[in-house]
């Protein structure tokens, strides 16, 4: 039974992380997916949110903080808006420049803003605390669900130990809930959106745009609003992420964790489709999580293990592309 | 007078990046004029040759051929040698490379292209990682004393001014190339116009093989001079420029070769010079900030035509 319990807790664990990944999947799938943007810079959207959302909600810096303002501690919805809301900012400013240009443009752009967004987090120690990161982000009614299981395990000292265990690993069981509920709430929205008409002209623009200008759509507008929207609900993945890691730097946000992955997700779960989005986010992540565990067979170093893992995820990517382009659930054709 | 006293230098440092760039940026230009997408996987490409030529060293030694040196520079005949036989070398790769995965895509959507140079990308740097290791290398350790040139201001090593030499001497080449082979001419034919070129009897597949193995030959020495001129090399070293070598190749108008080595002594100059007045730590933002600017200004870049 205590395997059992174990077994329960990494599965809760799991769900957290590739929750997380299904919402940037879901941000990119509307970009991408929808509207044929390419923006592979994911990772600095993810990193905006998860720093806005800390910033609001955190603690103020304290003695030993190399910060000089931040940690406003409002509550975690606030933060979480705020979040979807500088990162949609951000978007704005990125899109001015190359939403009216070619794709490449707006690639190579976003590759730049997810580097400079690790640069000034790195580099502005004032609001962000440099490379040491934010500590001490609240999760939500941690107090109240941890300091109730920690109460329960010790009025019943008689309980099975693989009870204790599960009960221990309660809040984890709370911000699952949570996380799905964001994850349900957003593939709802989104659906809805995807069925409008107005889903319909991101999908014209994205087979061909010049029949949607003719027609009298102003395309770059569509567009803008399609890579906001993505990023906002980016930008919210972040604050997931903040809240229950409890501590980001500007390590967190690398462009494999936090762009690349995302990519394959999609790709692998079908491209335009948000169901597939989701259930990419969940697939890749048990990949990525499952070779931990083989690779610890092997008869390789640390580094190496930690390179051969990310060629394994390279490799599935072109296999996907070259035998299955559509992914595992394709986008159903209206 | 302090910051503009250190200018002189900072040029020179900038046009010796630059160099470096710039040869890296002729690749991305002729992919994307000749195969039509933005491969980001070139920076790897880069690394994958220093790496190359890495691993040929003490080959080259082990086979008795001498480590002659070259006078004042930190290398010697054994590292040329090295870097020459590390280009073919990774031109094979990149041509294999081309075979398994992106001859398959030629008729898909230039964005699906992009994605899986993406990948591309990842997985070269990390079988690098996997093979030797994140730790930085060294082709030679030897301690260069710089040369002072007074009336300039400036001092600037022996290496440098090979790089620079390397840099002139190969973009000559690739004029001469472009301009007078048969071979050269077919590739700006089908820059220009790839049906058309087609229609002409000029055979695309062999056109598409040269831009390979030119593009390869020419990161493979812009990551060796990479690594001569930082002292070492990581296998992240190509990810690491290829923000600046795209804002490079867009500066001088994307597509258009002459355009990457202009827009890459640009890009070199300007980061150098940049760090007179704002913190080193943004160095790496420079190169967007350009991008971003000339993507407003003009998109088609400096040399380029409009689309």
């Amino acid at each position: 039974m205590e395997i059992i319990a174990g077994i329960v807790n990494y599965l809760v664990f799991f769900g957290i992380t590739a929750g997380t990944y299904g919402v940037l999947s879901l941000g990119l799938n509307l970009q991408w997916g929808q509207t044929g943007l390419f923006n592979i810079g994911v990772a600095g959207f993810y990193a905006v949110g998860a720093y806005t959302a800390a910033l609001i909600s955190g603690p103020p810096p304290d003695a030993w903080d190399g910060r000089l303002v931040g940690g406003l501690e409002l509550p975690f919805l606030i933060g979480l808006l705020a979040a979807a809301l500088v990162a949609g900012i951000v978007a704005v400013l990125i899109g001015l420049p190359t939403l009216r240009l070619r794709s490449d443009y707006l690639a190579i752009a976003t590759i730049g803003i997810a580097e400079t967004i690790r640069l000034i987090l790195k580099n502005e120690s004032w609001l962000t605390n440099g490379v040491w990161g934010l500590q001490q982000i609240p999760s939500p009614l941690y107090a109240s669900i941890h300091g109730w299981a920690t109460r329960l395990v010790d009025a019943h000292p008689d309980l099975p130990v693989w009870v204790q265990r599960l009960v221990g690993k309660a809040y984890n069981g709370f911000y699952l809930l949570l996380v799905v509920g964001v994850l349900v709430l957003l593939y709802l929205l989104t659906t809805r959106l995807v069925k409008s008409p107005w889903g319909r002209v991101l999908r014209a623009i994205r087979e061909d745009e010049s029949v949607v200008a003719m027609s009298g759509k102003n395309v770059f507008f569509y567009r803008m609003q399609a890579l906001v929207l993505g990023a906002m609900i980016m930008g919210i993945g972040g604050a997931l992420y903040a809240h229950y890691a409890r501590f980001i730097s500007p390590n967190s946000f690398e462009p494999l964790y936090g762009t690349f992955l995302v990519w394959v997700m999609l790709i692998l779960g079908g491209t335009g489709s948000n169901r597939g989005a989701i259930l990419g986010a969940f697939v890749v992540w048990g990949i990525w999580a499952g070779t931990d565990f083989v690779a610890a067979y092997l008869p390789f170093s640390a580094p190496q293990i930690a390179a051969l893992r990310i060629i394994i995820i390279g490799i599935l990517l072109e296999v996907v592309i070259l035998l299955k382009p559509n992914g595992l659930l394709p986008e159903r054709r209206r | 007078m302090d910051v503009l006293s250190r200018i002189p230098q900072l040029l020179t440092y900038g046009l010796i990046s630059g160099c470096i760039l710039s040869l890296g940026g002729i690749g991305v230009s002729l992919t994307y004029s000749i195969l039509g997408f933005s491969n980001f996987a070139h920076g790897d490409f880069m690394a994958l040759g220093a790496y190359i030529a890495l691993a040929l060293l003490p080959a080259i030694a082990w086979l008795g051929i001498p480590a002659a040196s070259l006078g004042p520079l930190s290398f010697g005949w054994d590292w040329i040698l090295a870097v020459l036989l590390a280009a073919m070398l990774s031109s094979a790769c990149v041509v294999l490379l081309d075979r398994l995965l992106f001859r398959q895509l030629r008729s898909a959507h230039r964005i699906t292209l992009m994605i899986s140079t993406v990948g591309v990308a990842l997985a070269l740097r990390n079988l690098i990682q996997f093979i030797w290791g994140p730790q930085p290398q060294t082709y030679a350790s030897a301690i260069q004393k710089a040369i002072r040139i007074e009336r300039l201001g400036i001092r600037i090593k022996p290496d440098q001014i090979f790089i620079i030499l390397v840099a002139l001497t190969l973009a000559t080449a690739l004029h001469l190339f472009l301009r007078y082979t048969k071979i050269g001419k077919a590739m700006r034919a089908t820059s220009d116009n790839p049906s058309l070129a087609r229609v002409c009897g000029i055979k695309t597949e062999r056109v598409i093989l040269w831009t390979w193995i030119i593009g390869a030959s020419l990161a493979t020495v812009a990551g060796a001079l990479a690594g001569i001129e930082n002292k070492f090399i990581t296998p992240e070293l190509g990810w690491q420029m290829l923000l600046s070598i795209f804002a490079a190749v867009i500066l001088g108008g994307i597509g258009n070769p002459y355009g990457a080595i202009v827009g890459g002594l640009v890009v070199g100059i300007s980061e150098e010079v940049s760090t007179a007045f704002i913190s080193t730590g943004y160095k790496p933002a420079v190169a967007f900030v350009i991008l971003i600017l000339m993507l407003l200004i003009r998109p088609t870049g400096l040399l380029g035509r409009k689309s």
